[in-house]
């Protein structure tokens, strides 16, 4: 095709020359793009600078519970997909299982580490209070989901756990709704619905603070021009 | 201008910025964790200490299992009165004045002791068992007096019972009724392991709800006699435990600690609560507390405690350090 050779314009298409430039798009999907592009652009998902003073110990906590929650969903699978009984019967399931254990043991300190560091550090400072807030959920629907993974391991530990615990659920009348003696309603919670909301809580969560960035130091005030 | 208004770039004006690799730091955590993880799996394992079943009960302990079956049949047990969600009763009832949330919510998992977990599994156990069906019908025959005559006999004649090396329970004889050839075949039953079938018969083929098994071991001392050498019931800090020597759910830790102390685990109470509401009052503190640290950023006083008590000079102290150097060579007061 030569310089002077256009291509034939499709009919009921506007030739590209009249194609709106991308700021200037119009439409659902463009304002949505453009909030993204604004608020987390890629340079801040994946950043390769940060601030000097995130170089204390206390931001090591967020990052290894989210490797530990990485492992416990990594095994978490490994557990559904070979089935309830599987780890009962079998040394290669047991060793799952153990490594799922130990992964939400981890989970849970490095979580409540990360919880104090940024309660001391008061992490919701300069309009991160929403940040702070979805951390707390995810620390709430995390208990949750350990909970049900404890009834549901079909041994004396999640009978006993259960047929305790249902004294405080009935008690706050969700006893029907929430049924800790009912395997297969723990089960679907444990495997599916509590591990969704956790994670996408958690991407939330990491979306807050690479969008905001990291609080500053507490009696560090912002310079900023007036 | 507000802080919380300013973009990024102007939020970090002045500060130092420092080359940070973040797939590496991530990478290296993901590695580190799991190698820690693979080291406590292969040396501490996970506990599993095999579940009980109504036939590895009635084996091991006949007479509880009996006592229990009798009681579910009478429906003095505790599941029989139990109370919402489970029914009418009202034994395990709790409220906190006119907050009775558990009574509001009414019967959604509806137990009938005597029918669940005595008469029907006994029903079906009936075929080609004359002397079974016999009882069954006499004792449906007879009057609510005549019934709790035979029961209380019976149970009376537990007290004295002895196990055969068989596992066979011998009552002293006396008026049981049909009471003693029931009870007879539910210890049959159970040591065959139907019963524990038995219980989570349903009009559909699938089964994975396991309420009925587990609230009628919950009735009998068995599990609980278990769970004390387990050291697992709620004056050892209870649910957030677990057998053998494993963490358990250690996050449960504030929950459990109020059902140590006084109001929660008194008789005579405070303020309404007392051992008559436990559950209630700990659900309802712990409710309190989480919106408490949910709003932590909202409440004057609690959101200032991290500035009142410096801990945050311990976790940015080489930052501090360097605007106390930066101060004395600008010539300023370091903050």
């Amino acid at each position: 095709m030569t310089t002077d050779e256009r291509p034939p314009e499709v009919a009921g298409q506007a030739p590209l020359e009249a194609l709106p430039i991308e700021e200037d798009e119009t439409g659902w999907t463009a304002s949505v793009r453009r909030r993204v592009e604004k608020t987390l652009p890629i340079t801040e998902l994946l950043p390769t600078k940060q601030p000097a003073y995130v170089g204390s110990w206390v931001y090591v906590f967020g990052v290894v519970t989210i490797a530990a929650l990485f492992w416990v969903v990594l095994s978490g699978v490994v557990l559904a997909f070979f089935g309830s009984a599987w780890w009962h019967v079998s040394s290669v399931g047991h060793f799952f299982n153990s490594i799922h254990f130990w992964s939400v043991q981890m989970f849970f300190i490095f979580m409540v580490l990360h919880l104090w560091g940024q309660f001391w550090g008061a992490g919701w400072r300069d309009g991160r209070a929403k940040t702070w807030m979805v951390g707390v959920v995810i620390f709430a629907i995390s208990i949750g989901t350990a909970f049900t993974g404890y009834v549901i391991q079909q041994n004396f530990d999640s009978q006993w756990i259960a047929i305790n615990a249902k004294d405080a659920i009935n008690s706050t009348g969700f006893g029907g709704l929430f049924n800790a003696l009912n395997f297969g309603q723990m089960y679907g919670l444990h495997v599916m619905l509590f591990p969704i909301g956790v994670t996408l809580l958690v991407v939330l969560h990491i979306i807050q603070v690479r969008a905001k960035g990291v609080v500053r130091p507490i009696d560090d005030p912002l310079r900023v021009a007036p | 201008m507000k802080t919380s208004k300013v973009d990024k770039k102007t939020y970090y004006r002045g500060v130092a910025m420092v080359p940070y690799d973040l797939l590496k730091e991530v990478t290296i955590a993901m590695i580190a964790v799991l190698g820690f993880v693979l080291l406590l799996s292969a040396v501490l394992s996970s506990p599993d200490v095999p579940s009980v079943t109504l036939q590895s009960w009635s084996k091991a302990d006949p007479v509880d299992f009996l006592t229990t079956a009798t009681g579910e049949l009478g429906g003095s047990t505790l599941v029989a009165t139990y109370g919402p969600p489970y029914n009418s009763g009202s034994a395990a009832v709790q409220s906190w004045g006119p907050l009775a949330p558990q009574s509001w919510a009414g019967v959604h998992v509806p137990v009938n002791a005597p029918n669940d977990f005595v008469l029907e599994p006994l029903t079906q156990a009936t075929v080609g068992d004359t002397g079974l069906a016999s009882a069954l019908s006499t004792y449906r025959a007879a009057s609510g007096d005549q019934q709790q005559k035979w029961l209380t006999n019976y149970t009376t004649g537990l007290g004295n019972a002895t196990v055969a090396t068989d596992g066979t329970v011998n009552v002293p004889s006396g008026d049981y009724g049909p009471v003693s050839v029931l009870m007879d075949r539910m210890l049959t039953l159970a040591r065959s392991g139907g019963l524990d079938a038995l219980l989570l018969t349903s009009n559909h083929f699938y089964q994975t709800d396991f309420t009925r098994p587990l609230l009628f071991l919950d009735d009998g001392g068995y599990i609980a006699d278990l769970a004390t050498q387990q050291k697992l019931i709620g004056s050892d800090w209870g649910v957030m435990n677990e057998t053998g020597r494993y963490p358990g759910q250690a996050w449960l830790w504030l929950y459990t600690m109020w059902y140590q102390i006084p109001p929660f685990n008194s008789d005579t109470g405070f303020l309404g609560i007392s051992t008559a509401n436990t559950d209630l009052a700990v659900v309802g503190v712990m409710l309190l507390l989480t919106a408490l640290l949910l709003l932590v950023p909202f409440i004057p006083g609690l959101r200032d405690i991290p500035r009142w008590i410096p801990i945050h000079r311990l976790i940015w102290r080489r930052h501090y350090a360097d605007m106390r150097r930066q101060a004395a060579a600008d010539g300023r007061a370091a903050p």
